[in-house]
């Protein structure tokens, strides 16, 4: 076996001198490019190797909770002079923690947890970094290698269970492993298409005698991403933009990965195509730019799921046609020739048919289209896109993303995150949970900038949101991070407020508390004819039980936080203006909302796009006849018969 | 020996056999990577045939999978994910010599022994066990061969059987494995 090689053969090549701790710097991780290592390699424990790997491995923050199969790690732990460990408060918010420094840093998170049920609660997270394409590490405890296959106490198969959700995983039982494998653990997680690997090490690996031998080069014959594109490929890709009349750039998260925010806009610009940002790829291409039409998908703006559907061409960036995004996919942009670009090969033609496949790295791709449409644009061939943008352009005038106040005077929760984000601005960090605030998250606050916007998209994970801001925190410290949770949400993970309160990790919550689940309850509304079967929470003010619980302000205190109530509109401002002044620990705002508001617009599941509601019950009147009523300039108005309280829109305060 | 191209998949959708070497690192965990990734992607499995190969620490599986063209690309693509699968090639049934190994018991006594092993004989099979109410016979073939023994066994009373999956190797002098170190198959 080729694993058995390694550990017998001593590598060949003259090994320098081993890194002094103080060389080992904190910037991107880079274990392609590992530290030399001596000789003969140092002796120590598997324990003392693993903190060792984390060091040379650029590691500068773990989030996790010991036990027993970890404990022989955690000792010398204590002693790391660069590895900061942060004790959380469930192995879930590990994960979440690590998946939010991730997000926010562009670097490797990292996670650790002990056997059984300490690494079986890290799965959720593990499962939620792979749907998203986070770099992650998860390093977890196993019962000794004797007792593997006994059902030994706290032993569960995480290799086995985790096999389906990372991106690859290890079982590491001979102490000489730890070193090649944790370098491989992260080569693996941070390039090509991100993702999570766990590392399950059995506890007598850790305690046995070892030496410290960092390998100077990975051994990964299967493993080898294509990065660069196809150039071929590329001017074919060029030449279908420069010719296509109704094109859309469909950006989706791989060019966040990819750092290529700055590719994406020189293409925005030569191009003049449209864009669409994905749930993922929120803050790809600044909001206030003139060519970003939005979100596409089911609570998209009409500007943005309408171009998918109108156009004739798709580019799509690190996007993979996600159901969310598509509707009903045989009806999913039917006119439409497509470039799909994507760094992972299996996402191409997986859901949509694909003219021009281009597999690459989203940046290096943009880096190659800039100047292949620049000469195409020198050829002469160059579309017309005018008659394209006066249609979008009328489409953004007629239907702008709205929302209505509550008529009962109470707060509308879409005012409360938009004021959110222009008193936070947009140098701030936001990360949601799953539901209706993730989704007017992602509608009603501007996003400018790579970084700023952190959520679960893939796997639609509630509670995310306060364990990722907690990490979002740690890995970029001087940046403002509001988590901008659900009531619902925040009952799942808020536990780990004591570690952001224990730690110094100031964050802020905003819970849009609507005292239900609202997501659920607006499909409830819309498709159960109001029966609300278990959505009710029970943590606003005006329900039968006559007290909130749990009282989130209260909840706040007990944790070290400052709590603070709105329930007022004309308190709004002040209330997040006094949020923003604490700067020594974490804050929590109840910011007690009208819990009849719905997510509009809203493309229903499983149906064509072309069925998107501006409103409920208001369709816009594209399509109808489009050679005629693309000649008629007059706007058709977003009302009809039984228009309820969320109908009316249009507020200025909503748009962009 | 036909290199899995997507465009030339997908132009032709159609619903057949498909016969899949695939190169693996024989480390601990490596079938069952494969395996769960066919069952949780709905890829179906016909047969799986997994040994060693010519080269220290690489291992042959030979897949069979029921599946369309199009669907077959995604497992290919899906296949080559896996950090432990090195190569990926479809083999052309018509370029490829294919072969199962059945083991079978057929019940035999004095007066229809003889018949027995004229088919046998008629299939160019071995008799590798005798006892006096059944015969164990070996062969390998091509599936339809194997079929078509069983076929001809059934009357007089098969006791039990065991079939391995189909294993394969393409025509002339190429070997799968003289690449194996190079870039695994990719698409696109």
């Amino acid at each position: 076996m080729a694993s058995a090689d390694q550990r017998t053969a001593p590598r060949p090549g003259p090994r320098p001198a081993p890194p002094a701790h103080s060389q080992v710097t904190v910037g991107q991780a880079r274990p392609a490019d590992p530290a030399p290592t001596d000789e003969h390699g140092e002796p120590m424990t598997g324990a003392q190797s693993l903190v060792r790997s984390l060091e040379a491995a650029d590691v500068e923050v773990v989030f996790g909770i010991p036990g027993g199969a970890i404990l022989p790690a955690y000792d010398p732990l204590l002693d790391s002079p660069t590895v900061r460990h942060i004790l959380v408060r469930h192995e879930q918010g590990a994960g979440h923690a690590a998946q939010g420094y991730a997000q926010a840093t562009g670097r490797v998170g990292v996670c650790m947890a002990t056997s059984g049920p300490g690494a079986t609660n890290l799965v959720t997270a593990i499962a939620d970094a792979h749907m998203d394409s986070i770099p992650m590490v998860a390093i977890t405890g196993q019962v000794s290698s004797a007792a593997i296959g006994t059902d030994a106490f706290q032993e569960a198969d995480i290799v086995g269970m985790t096999m389906p959700v990372t991106k690859h995983n290890f079982l590491v039982t001979d102490p000489r492993d730890i070193p090649r494998t944790i370098a491989e653990a992260f080569h693996i997680a941070s390039t090509g298409r991100p993702g999570p690997v766990l590392v399950d090490i059995s506890k007598d690996a850790l305690q046995a005698r070892t030496t410290f031998r960092w390998p100077t080069r990975l051994d990964l014959p299967g493993y080898r991403p294509t990065t660069t594109p196809h150039r071929r490929q590329v001017r074919e890709a060029a030449k279908m933009l420069a010719a296509a009349e109704r094109p859309v750039l469909y950006v989706g998260g791989g060019v966040l990965k990819a750092h290529a925010a700055a590719e994406l806009a020189e293409l925005v610009e030569l191009s003049g195509a449209p864009v669409v940002t994905t749930l993922m790829a929120r803050g790809a291409l600044p909001d206030s730019h003139p060519s970003n039409l939005g979100m596409p998908g089911m609570h998209g703006t009409v500007a943005a799921v309408t171009a998918l559907q109108k156009a004739d061409l798709l580019v799509a960036l690190g996007s993979r046609f996600d159901d969310r995004v598509t509707g009903k996919l045989s009806s999913f942009a039917p006119d439409a020739r497509v470039v799909h670009a994507d760094v992972d090969p299996a996402e191409i033609g997986k859901n949509r048919v694909v003219d021009v496949p281009i597999v690459g790295d989203a940046r290096e791709v943009l880096a190659e289209l800039v100047p292949a449409l620049r000469a195409e644009h020198a050829d002469g061939s160059r579309a017309d896109l005018a008659e394209w943008w006066r249609q979008l352009d009328q489409l953004r005038r007629t239907y702008p993303l709205g929302y209505a106040e509550a008529e009962d005077g109470s707060l509308a929760p879409q005012r409360v995150i938009a004021r959110l984000g222009e008193i936070a601005g947009p140098e701030a960090i936001y990360v949601s949970g799953v539901g209706q605030h993730q989704m007017w998250a992602a509608q009603f606050i501007g996003y400018e900038r790579p970084g700023s916007w952190i959520n679960s998209g893939g796997l639609g994970t509630m509670g995310f949101a306060v364990p990722a801001a907690m990490g979002a925190k740690v890995g970029d410290p001087d940046r403002v991070v509001w988590a901008v949770d659900g009531d619902g949400c925040f009952q799942m993970t808020n536990q780990e407020l004591a570690t952001c309160a224990l730690n110094g990790i100031p964050i802020k919550v905003a819970v849009i508390n609507n005292s239900s689940l609202g997501m659920v309850r607006q499909w409830q509304t819309l498709f159960y004819e109001g029966r609300y079967s278990n959505t009710d929470l029970h943590t606003g003010a005006a329900v039968e039980m006559g007290q909130r619980i749990p009282d989130f302000v209260k909840l706040a205190d007990a944790y070290g936080c400052v709590g603070l109530r709105c329930e007022r509109p004309e308190d709004l401002d002040a209330t997040i203006e006094a949020a923003m002044a604490v700067t020594d620990r974490p804050v929590v705002v109840d910011f007690v909302v009208h819990r009849d508001a719905m997510v509009w617009p809203m493309v229903a599941a499983g149906v064509s796009n072309d069925e998107i509601q501006y409103a409920r019950g208001v369709s816009p009147e594209w399509d109808r006849d489009e050679e005629t009523s693309t000649e008629d300039d007059t706007a058709p108005t977003p009302t009809g018969p039984g228009v309820a309280l969320e109908d009316v829109v249009g507020d200025e305060e909503g748009q962009r | 020996m036909t290199l899995l191209q997507p465009a030339q998949q997908a132009g032709r959708p159609s619903t057949t056999r498909h016969t899949l070497s695939v190169l693996v690192q024989d480390v601990p965990g490596v079938l069952a990577r494969v395996a769960g990734l066919f069952s949780r992607r709905g890829f179906n499995i016909v047969s799986l045939a997994v040994g060693p190969t010519e080269q220290v620490g690489v291992s042959r599986m030979t897949v069979v999978v029921d599946v369309e063209s199009l669907p077959l690309e995604q497992v290919v693509k899906q296949l080559n994910k896996l950090v432990n699968v090195l190569k990926i090639v479809e083999l052309d049934p018509g370029a490829a010599v294919q072969r199962e190994l059945l083991l079978v018991k057929v019940r035999a006594d004095a007066t229809t022994r003889s018949q027995v092993l004229d088919v046998v004989q008629l299939f160019r099979a071995h008799v590798v066990d005798v006892a006096p109410e059944a015969l164990t016979i070996e062969t390998t073939g091509e599936p339809d061969k194997i079929a078509a023994l069983l076929r001809m066994l059934e009357p007089f009373g098969v006791r039990e059987l065991v079939q391995s999956g189909q294993v394969a190797l393409a025509r002339g002098s190429r070997a799968m494995t003289d690449r194996a170190s190079d870039r695994p198959l990719r698409s696109a």
